[in-house]
């Protein structure tokens, strides 16, 4: 114990003899955790909000029903036929259903299903918004206000309005902002929608809805799913996608195959649908984390320095204390300990400005129209960071401690003190 | 005299040294010799005999030689260098030419530094100690200076009193009074002298002058790496 402290009081006082070059050192070692802890508290926040324009709003998996040829043709169903090979050209998809089959069925199964952490089901269908003579294209989505809420954020994108709107008004519409703007439609207009079997039906706008995604927001409407299902004049059971939130994203490619096959219908699940998005995230994270890696290296190539020039300094001090009984080990510990010190108080000084400097980033405005949900910078405050931070700190310094110690606690004591 | 019935403190057995830069050359020559006990001896010789050469061979900082050391009756041939070291802080006492001192100490912390490393006394008994050795060197007024705000006669009672704190089997001294005026240079011999004659300090200093050698118990001539007399 008492050892212990003397190691460390002889340490420190060849650290406050040199104080000044240390305190550059230890500089150095606050700059780049500063830096290492800002860029990936704000790299991250990026990536949560990109993932979040996209992957949030995404179901993990979408059951739906693709538009292809029936692989079945009426010819091999005679029996005539049977064993026959047959070869049919020109199959065009007869397209009179885009519903799922069975839809309510396979909601019912997939709500009981324990891995499942909700459903939302969901209708598109094409449309025209008609504005003075002009018909505009569009896709009108039918949805349960409730639970587009609690899964996919949807209020979170809805302005002047609110998303419950749709259930409460009847024959509600929430327009894409795109949209509005084209047709000039404000809350409370009514608007007329063009389905494609001819139909006209008025619908009272309630809100608008801003995704940051333009060509999103110039085609997409939103309506209740009742409202969908009577403006195509189906029954009550009709759905085309099923969008199903999980409680963990990660089987999702694995549950989209089980579905597909179980209720025979088409299932997509996130990573595929999104896999560009996967890439973006794990590229910024790397560049951030080689950045931050970078600056703690040339930090640690400071302390190299210094502990250098200070063995060199000290060559007589190191040859007094191996003269009157200081091991080759207690000189090593010494100059770790220097090390260690000078990037502990780096490292922690680092930490702090970092944090500080995060939250200064964290208070810049940051309005763009593409993201309604976001006013300043986004900033992730995962203490993941900082404790990576810290032990990489702490890391290279006592790697960069290492080499000078050694040399330190190899230096012989005759050689200096003959030298003189 | 009585002196011979005295135990030996430090033995050299057929020291044989060699170095290899530029050419090899051989420095020491089967150096023999004895300190017993009590005894003040000095070591003499033309400069370049060898005298340091053997000096740091028997204090255990220099280990690669032929023959045999022993310290307090116990051979430090192949011991390890961590064990080297605390036979150096526990059984020898140090005083160079130049003075060596850290000056990031006061000077109390110097001469407390090897019993703090010796760690066998509480920190405020060793510090007492410290004072008592500053004391008997009448240096006990800079206490609480830095060392390099001393001079250096000084700064040699300091390392003095440092080579005491451990109360060693033996004080080597490599020209302890090489680097000092008329007037230093005997205060630091009659420190030496009283340590031998009042305190039967054992002491073994190497040094090139006369009156120095001729003031001691024993003189121990050196010629191109071997012992003359004895
Ligand atoms: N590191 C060394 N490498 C080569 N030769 C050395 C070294 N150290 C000392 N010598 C030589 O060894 C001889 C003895 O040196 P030393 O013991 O210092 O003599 P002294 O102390 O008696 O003056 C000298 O000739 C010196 O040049
Ligand atoms: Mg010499």
């Amino acid at each position: 114990m008492l050892r212990r402290g003397l190691i460390s009081g002889i340490a420190g006082a060849m650290l406050m003899a040199r104080w000044r070059q240390s305190l550059v050192a230890a500089v150095g070692v606050m700059f780049s955790i500063t830096m290492f802890v800002t860029l990936l508290g704000f790299m991250t926040g990026l990536n949560d909000l990109l993932d979040g324009l996209i992957l949030n709003r995404s179901p993990h998996v979408r059951l739906y029903r693709d538009i292809r040829p029936s692989a079945e043709q009426p010819l091999s169903k005679d029996p005539q036929y049977r064993g026959s090979y047959a070869l049919v050209e020109s199959v065009k998809p007869n397209g009179n259903r885009m519903a799922l089959y069975n839809g309510g069925a396979i909601l019912q199964s997939l709500r009981q299903d324990p891995r499942v952490l909700g459903v939302a089901p969901k209708i598109t269908a094409q449309v025209f918004y008609q504005t003075g003579a002009i018909e505009l294209t569009g896709l009108i989505n039918g949805v349960e206000p409730e639970a587009e809420n609690r899964f996919f954020h949807f209020g979170d994108y809805v302005r002047s309005g609110k998303a419950e709107d749709l259930s409460r008004v009847p024959n509600s519409i929430i327009l894409g902002k795109g949209v509005a703007d084209k047709t000039m439609a404000r809350v409370g207009d009514i608007i007329q929608v063009l389905t494609v079997a001819g139909d006209r039906v008025p619908l009272k706008v309630v809100g608008f809805f801003q995704s940051g995604l333009m060509d999103v927001d110039k085609v997409q409407s939103y309506t209740s799913i009742g409202t969908a299902r009577k403006l195509l004049g189906k029954d009550n059971q009709y759905v085309t996608d099923l969008q199903v939130k999980l409680h963990d994203i990660t089987v999702a490619p694995a549950l989209a195959r089980e579905y597909a096959k179980g209720f025979e219908t088409d299932a997509e699940d996130i990573q595929t649908a999104n896999s560009q998005f996967e890439t973006g995230s794990s590229v910024r994270s790397i560049i951030s984390y080689a950045v931050g890696i970078t600056l703690l290296v040339v930090a640690g190539f400071g302390i190299y320095n210094i502990l250098n020039m200070m063995i060199y300094e000290k060559m007589d001090s190191i040859a007094i204390l191996k003269a009157t009984g200081f091991s080759g080990r207690d000189v090593n510990r010494i100059f770790i300990l220097i090390a260690v010190r000078i990037g502990v108080a780096g490292g922690a000084a680092g930490l702090l400005t970092g944090y500080l400097l995060s939250s200064v980033i964290d208070q810049i405005p940051f309005n763009t129209a593409a993201l309604p949900t976001i006013s300043t910078y986004p900033v992730n405050y995962n203490p993941k960071f900082y404790i990576i931070a810290l032990s990489f700190a702490l890391i290279t310094t006592i790697l960069a401690g290492w080499f000078p110690a050694r040399k330190a606690s190899k230096v012989d004591p005759v050689s200096i003190i003959r030298g003189k | 005299m009585t002196q011979n019935e005295n135990p030996i403190v430090l033995e050299a057995r057929k020291i044989a040294k060699y170095f290899h830069d530029p050419a090899t050359i051989k420095v020491l020559d089967g150096v023999d010799m004895q300190v017993r006990r009590g005894e003040f001896v000095s070591v003499t010789g033309k400069s370049g005999c060898g005298k340091s050469t053997l000096l740091y061979i028997l204090s255990t900082m220099d280990t690669d030689y032929e023959g045999e050391v022993l310290i307090g009756g116990r051979s430090v041939k192949g011991m390890k260098e961590a064990d080297l070291a605390l036979i150096r802080n526990e059984k020898i006492g140090f005083v160079f030419q130049f003075h060596y001192l850290l000056n990031e100490f006061s000077v109390l912390k110097n001469v407390m530094l090897p019993a703090l490393k010796l760690g066998r006394l509480p920190e405020k008994e060793i510090e007492a100690k410290a004072m008592e050795k500053l004391r008997i060197l009448g240096m006990d007024g800079q206490a609480l200076k830095k060392a390099n705000q001393l001079s250096g006669g000084q700064k040699q009672r300091v390392a003095i009193a440092r080579a005491l704190i451990n109360d060693p089997l033996i004080i080597m001294g490599d020209e302890p009074t090489g680097n000092l005026d008329k007037k230093n240079s005997d205060t630091v011999f009659g420190i030496f002298r009283s340590l031998a004659s009042d305190f039967n300090q054992t002491l073994l200093v190497v040094t090139h002058d006369p009156e120095f050698a001729a003031g001691t118990d024993r003189i121990v001539e050196m010629e191109d790496g071997r012992i003359l007399n004895s």
